[in-house]
C-alpha cells in the first residue's frame, strides 16, 4: 500500500520501530492508527481482538512493558521503544504459558474471542502477585467483559495457572469440571 | 439407549479440540481474515425511524479517493428474511426506511478511512412518516403501515389457540389469579462484532466467510438475493465470537459484501462497529403479558389463559416463531390440563427483535414462575413443594400435544432445595435478604426446520485415512458452545479414538453436509445422533475387515484405546490404523454418512409446528439476594442451579453453559435494557458496552451447578440440551427472592433499583404493568386435549391452508 497522497499531512505514513513479543519490528503506518490496528493490520497479529474500539470491553488488552493497556485507545506511535506483548507472545519455546493450558483445560475460553485480552490482563496480575486472592483476580479482570462464561471458570483458571507457576501440583479436572 | 454404561469419552472433560488455539490467538474469526487486494465496505444507515426515500446523492461519496463501488437498494431488489412467511427485508432499503440504522447504501473502498468518509458523504433526502415505538402505539396507529403484509394495521401476527374446555377448567378452580407482567427487551451483546468477507473467483463463483450461526440459511438467502445458483456460492461459517442467537438471521451486510465483490472483482470485507451491532439486534422481544390461572387449594393448575403482546421492531426476523414460543412451553413443566394462548406481535420503528438464548420463552417463564410464587404465598404453600406436587409426568403428552420424554425436574428441585438450604432460609432470612425458586424447560431442537422440507435436519460425513486419522464433516457451527468437541467426542466414543486423531471440518456449505445451524439448542441432540450413525457405519466396515483377517467374531470386537480387539482376549487384535488399512483393502475408500430427522410431532393443528422437540431439558434454580431498602440495589449473592441434561457429553463444557446462562440471566434480570428515545427518532439510548450495563467480574456471584442425568432415549447417549435452558429459571428466581427479602413484587424486567424503590413506596408494594390492551383476535383454533380424547387435530376453524403441511410454517 503506497502512502496516501491526499492533502492531509496527518495521513502520511510514519516509520516506527516497535518491539513486539521480544522482536524488533519496523513498521510504517498513518500516525493516527491505534496499536490495535497496527498489530492486526500491519503486523498480522490477529490474536488481539476488538469488541468496541472505544475502550469499553477490554477485549483488545495487550501488555506494554508488562502493564495491561487497551490497544484500541493507544496510538501505535506512543509505543515506540516500549515492549509490547500480545497473546501470540505468551507461549514460549517450551510450550504454552500455564495460563493458556489452564484456560484450555477448564473451558475458560468458550467462544475464545475475549480470551486473548483476559490472558494478557491475567498475566500482568500473576507477574506481580504470586498467589492472588479471588477478590484480587476479580478486580484485576474487571475491565474485561466476557459474555460466554460468567467469569467463574476464568477465575478458576487463573488460580490454577498461579498454582502451576508456584510449582504446585495441580490435579486433573474433577467430575464437576473443577480443578 | 444409553443406560448407565461406562463411556470412554462421553461424560468426561477432555481438552476441547479448539481449546489451545483459542488461548493462543490462533483461531481465525471472520474479521481476522485478510485477502490480497481486499477492499473494505461500510454501510450508510438511516438516521430516521420511518420515512420514504426521496433521493440519494452519492456524488460526493464517489469523489472520495479510493472508492471502488457504491451500491443502492435497486442493485439488490429481491427481498429476503429468515422465515419464508416474513421475507420482508432488503439488503439496502428500496424506498422506505423503517428504523434508525436501516441500511440504505454501501461503499467499498481501498481502506477503512476512505470507506467511512464515502459512506458519511452520501446524502439521503427523506419524507418522514409517523413512527411508532411500542406495541400499544402500533395498535393505536394502524396507518401508515410499516409493512404491507401481516395482519391488519401494524400487527404482524396474531395467534389464538385453545386446548380443552377452558371455562370448565376455570370452574373447577378454587382460586383464580390474574397478573400482568412486562419483560423488557435486551440484546445478545456478543463480544465479536459481526464481520463478513466475500471473494469472487475468476469463473464467477462466490465465497462468503461470515460470523454466522446459520450458514445454510445464509446460503439460501444469498443465492436468492444475488440471483446465482446456490451451487456457485460457498458459505463458510467462521467460529463465532459469541452468538446467543444474534447471528442467526441472514444479514444485510453479508449479502452486500458478496455483491460488492461481484461488482469490483476484489475481495470485500465488512466489520460492523459496536454501535451497528446494537442496531442489528434481533434480540429479546419486549413482551407484555397477562396470565389468568385457576388453581385448587393444593396449588394444582386447572386452567391457564396466557396472553402476550410482542414488540417486534421493524422486521419479521424470527418473530412469527417467537410469538408462538411465548405460548408454547407453559405446559411442559407443571400439569396444565386446559390451556389457552393469545399472542400478538406488532411492528414498531425500532431494530428488529428475534431469537436470543431461550427464544421467546424467558418472558412467559418469568411471568408464570412469578405468578406461581404469588399463588404459593396466597395458598400458604411452600413454593418448592407446590411445584414438586404438580409436575408434568415424564413420557407423557401435554395439553398442547408436546411429547415429553425423560423429565428430571423433580430431581432438579430436590437438588437445589437441599443444596441451598432452602428450608432454613425461605421466609426466615433477615429483612433485606431473601431466596427465590423457579423452574423451567427448554426444547432440544425444533421439531421442524425453518422452511418446510422432508430432508434431515443435520448430516455428518466421516472419512478414514490410511494412517488412522478420521476427518469428520458437518455443517454445524462452533459459536463457543463446543459443538466441534461434541462432534469429535461422539466419533471418538464409537471408534475408540483420542480426540487428537479426529479432525473436525464444520460450517462450510461446499465441504460439509447441511446442518441447519446453531440455534434452538439443536446441535448436540441432532448432530450427535447423526455422528453416532456415521461412526457406527464406519465401525461396521472396520469390524468386518478385522474379523475376516483375525477370525475374531464381529460381535466380540471392541474399539477402544486406538485398537480393535477381542473383548474376551484383549491381547488379540489390531491397531486402529491397521484396521483402517484392512477395511480400505476390502471395501475401497472408507467414508460413511449419518443424518438425523426429528420424529413427527403429535400436534396436527395449525400452529403445532412451534414447541415440539425430540426431548425437553429441565432446570430449577434457587437465587439468594441481598436487597437494600434504602437504595433499591439488588445484589445476587449465590445461585444454586440444577439442570436435567439427560447425559453430559462433556462435563466441563456443560457446566460452562450453565454458568454462562446464569450470568446472562442475571444481566437480563437486573440491568440489561434495550432502551430507545422516542423523542429522537427512536435512537438507542446507549449503543455502547459501557452504558448498556452487563455484569462484570465484580457482579458475578458464585454458582453451584448440579447436573441431573436422566438419559432421554431421543438423545445421543441420552443427552439433552444445556445451552439455553439454564437461563430461564434464574430471572423469575431473582424476582421471587426480592419478594422474600423485601416483600415487594417487581413484575417487570429488568429489576432496576428505581423500580424496587417505587414498589417499596407503593400501596400494593408492587411495581409492574397494570393493564393489557383489548385486541380483537381471530377465531380461536380449538384442539381437544389428549385427556379429552383429542387426536391432535383442530376441532373447528381449520382452514384449507392449515394442517401440518405448508411451506409457510415456522
Amino acid at each position: 500500500m503506497s502512502p496516501v497522497s491526499r492533502k492531509k499531512p496527518s495521513r502520511r505514513k510514519v516509520h516506527v520501530e516497535l518491539r513486539v513479543n521480544g522482536e524488533a519490528q519496523e513498521v510504517a503506518f498513518p500516525p493516527h492508527k491505534t496499536l490495535l490496528e497496527v498489530l492486526r493490520e500491519e503486523l498480522g497479529l490477529t490474536g488481539t481482538k476488538h469488541g468496541c474500539e472505544l475502550g469499553e470491553c477490554g477485549t483488545c488488552t495487550v501488555l506494554i512493558d508488562g502493564e495491561p493497556i487497551l490497544s484500541c485507545l493507544a496510538l501505535a506511535l506512543e509505543c515506540e521503544g516500549r515492549e509490547v506483548t500480545t497473546v501470540e507472545g505468551l507461549a514460549g519455546p517450551d510450550g504454552p504459558h500455564p495460563l493458556q493450558t489452564a484456560f484450555a483445560d477448564l473451558n475458560a475460553a468458550q467462544c475464545g474471542y475475549c480470551t486473548p485480552g483476559f490472558l494478557c490482563a491475567a498475566k500482568a496480575l500473576l507477574d506481580r502477585r504470586k498467589k492472588p486472592t479471588r477478590g484480587e483476580i476479580r478486580e484485576a479482570l474487571s475491565g474485561n467483559l466476557c459474555r460466554c462464561t460468567g467469569y467463574l471458570k476464568i477465575f478458576e483458571a487463573v488460580e490454577r495457572a498461579s498454582a502451576i507457576l508456584r510449582g504446585e501440583e495441580v490435579g486433573p479436572i474433577d467430575g464437576n469440571g473443577r480443578p | 439407549m444409553a443406560g448407565k454404561r461406562a463411556f470412554q469419552q462421553i461424560g468426561r472433560s477432555p481438552r476441547k479440540v479448539d481449546g489451545l488455539a483459542k488461548c493462543a490467538g490462533a483461531t481465525k474469526f471472520a474479521d481476522d481474515l485478510v485477502l490480497p487486494r481486499m477492499l473494505i465496505a461500510r454501510l450508510h444507515r438511516s438516521s430516521l425511524a420511518h420515512g420514504r426515500i426521496v433521493s440519494i446523492d452519492v456524488s460526493a461519496a464517489e469523489k472520495v479517493p479510493g472508492v471502488k463501488a457504491i451500491l443502492l437498494g435497486r442493485d439488490l431488489p429481491t427481498p429476503f428474511g429468515i422465515l419464508p412467511v416474513s421475507e420482508d427485508e432488503h439488503a439496502l432499503a428500496l424506498d422506505r426506511v423503517r428504523f434508525v440504522g436501516d441500511p440504505v447504501a454501501a461503499v467499498a473502498a481501498i481502506d477503512e478511512d476512505a470507506a467511512c468518509e464515502a459512506a458519511n458523504a452520501i446524502r439521503v433526502e427523506y419524507e418522514p412518516l409517523p413512527a411508532v415505538y411500542g406495541p400499544e402505539e402500533a395498535l393505536a396507529m394502524p396507518e401508515p403501515r410499516i409493512h404491507d403484509y401481516g395482519e391488519e394495521g401494524n400487527i404482524h401476527k396474531k395467534v389464538a389457540l385453545e386446548f380443552g374446555d377452558l371455562e370448565a377448567g376455570f370452574q373447577e378452580a378454587e382460586e383464580t389469579f390474574e397478573d400482568t407482567f412486562f419483560f423488557g427487551g435486551n440484546t445478545h451483546l456478543p463480544m465479536e462484532q459481526h464481520a463478513a468477507l466475500a471473494a469472487v473467483e475468476l469463473d464467477g463463483r462466490v465465497t462468503i466467510w461470515s460470523s454466522t450461526q446459520t450458514p445454510h440459511y445464509l446460503h439460501r438467502a444469498a443465492a436468492k438475493v444475488l440471483g446465482l445458483p446456490a451451487s456457485r456460492i460457498r458459505v463458510i461459517a467462521c467460529p463465532n465470537g459469541g452468538g446467543f442467537g444474534g447471528k442467526s438471521d441472514p444479514f444485510n451486510h453479508e449479502i452486500v459484501v458478496a455483491k460488492l465483490a461481484l461488482a469490483t472483482g476484489r475481495p470485500v470485507k465488512i466489520t460492523l462497529t459496536r454501535e451497528e451491532v446494537f442496531y442489528c439486534h434481533r434480540g429479546r422481544h419486549p413482551v407484555l403479558m397477562r396470565v389468568r390461572t385457576g388453581v385448587r387449594k393444593d396449588g394444582s393448575i386447572t386452567a391457564m389463559h396466557f396472553k402476550s403482546l410482542l414488540d417486534g421492531g421493524a422486521y419479521g426476523s424470527y418473530g412469527v416463531a417467537s410469538t408462538y414460543y411465548t405460548g408454547a412451553l407453559q405446559t411442559v413443566t407443571y400439569r396444565v390440563p386446559r390451556y389457552k394462548f393469545d399472542g400478538v406481535r406488532c411492528f414498531t420503528n425500532k431494530p428488529p427483535c428475534g431469537p436470543k438464548r431461550g427464544h421467546g420463552t424467558p418472558q412467559p417463564r418469568f411471568a408464570l414462575e412469578v405468578q406461581l410464587d404469588k399463588i404459593a404465598e396466597r395458598l400458604h404453600l411452600d413454593p418448592a413443594e407446590m411445584r414438586l406436587a404438580t409436575l408434568q409426568p415424564g413420557n407423557s403428552l401435554t395439553a398442547n400435544f408436546l411429547r415429553i420424554g425423560s423429565m428430571g425436574l423433580g430431581e432438579c428441585i430436590r437438588r437445589v432445595v437441599e443444596g441451598s438450604g432452602w428450608k432454613e432460609k425461605f421466609r426466615k432470612l433477615p429483612r433485606g435478604r431473601g431466596v427465590g425458586i423457579a423452574c423451567s424447560s427448554y426444547i432440544c431442537g425444533a421439531g421442524l426446520p425453518i422452511y418446510w422440507n422432508a430432508m434431515p435436519q443435520t448430516g455428518v460425513l466421516l472419512k478414514i485415512d490410511r494412517g488412522g486419522g478420521v476427518c469428520v464433516f458437518c455443517g454445524e457451527t462452533e459459536i463457543g458452545q463446543g459443538s466441534d468437541t461434541v462432534l469429535a467426542q461422539c466419533i471418538a466414543e464409537i471408534l475408540g479414538l483420542d480426540l487428537l486423531d479426529i479432525r473436525v471440518v464444520a460450517g462450510d456449505t461446499d465441504l460439509t453436509p447441511v446442518d441447519l445451524g446453531s440455534y434452538s439448542s439443536r446441535v448436540t441432540l441432532m448432530m450427535g445422533n447423526a455422528a453416532i450413525q456415521a461412526a457406527g457405519r464406519a465401525k461396521d466396515l472396520l469390524a468386518n475387515a478385522v474379523s475376516e483377517k483375525t477370525g475374531i467374531p464381529v460381535s466380540r470386537l471392541l474399539f477402544a484405546g486406538g485398537r480393535v480387539f477381542d473383548g474376551e482376549d484383549p491381547s488379540k487384535g489390531v491397531s486402529f490404523p491397521e484396521a483402517a488399512v484392512l477395511a480400505e483393502a476390502k471395501c475401497g475408500t472408507i467414508a460413511t454418512t449419518g443424518s438425523y430427522t426429528p420424529p413427527p410431532s403429535a400436534g396436527r393443528y395449525r400452529g403445532a409446528g412451534v414447541g415440539p422437540s425430540p426431548a425437553y431439558s429441565y432446570s430449577a434454580a434457587v437465587v439468594e439476594v441481598e436487597a437494600s431498602e434504602e437504595t433499591g440495589i439488588v445484589v445476587p449473592r449465590k445461585v444454586w442451579i440444577a439442570h436435567d441434561i439427560g447425559q453430559a457429553i462433556h462435563r466441563t463444557m456443560a457446566i460452562g453453559q450453565v454458568e454462562g446462562s446464569v450470568y446472562m440471566a442475571l444481566g437480563e434480570a437486573l440491568m440489561e435494557d434495550m432502551a430507545y428515545r422516542g423523542s429522537r427518532f427512536g435512537v438507542h439510548k446507549f449503543p455502547s458496552m459501557l452504558e448498556y450495563k452487563s455484569p462484570t467480574t465484580m457482579e458475578m456471584p458464585d454458582v453451584e451447578t448440579y447436573l441431573v442425568e436422566d438419559p432421554d432415549p431421543a438423545g445421543p447417549f441420552g443427552a439433552k440440551e444445556v445451552g439455553q435452558g439454564p437461563l430461564l429459571p434464574v430471572i423469575p428466581a431473582v424476582a421471587n427472592a426480592i419478594h422474600d427479602a423485601l416483600r415487594v413484587r417487581i413484575d417487570e424486567v429488568p429489576i432496576t433499583p428505581a423500580k424496587v424503590l417505587k414498589a417499596l413506596s407503593a400501596k400494593d408494594r408492587r411495581f409492574g404493568p397494570t393493564s393489557f390492551p383489548d385486541i380483537p383476535m381471530p377465531p380461536v383454533t380449538r384442539v381437544a386435549t389428549p385427556a379429552e380424547g383429542g387426536t391432535g387435530r383442530a376441532l373447528e376453524h381449520e382452514t384449507a391452508a392449515g394442517g401440518v403441511r405448508g411451506g409457510s410454517r415456522p
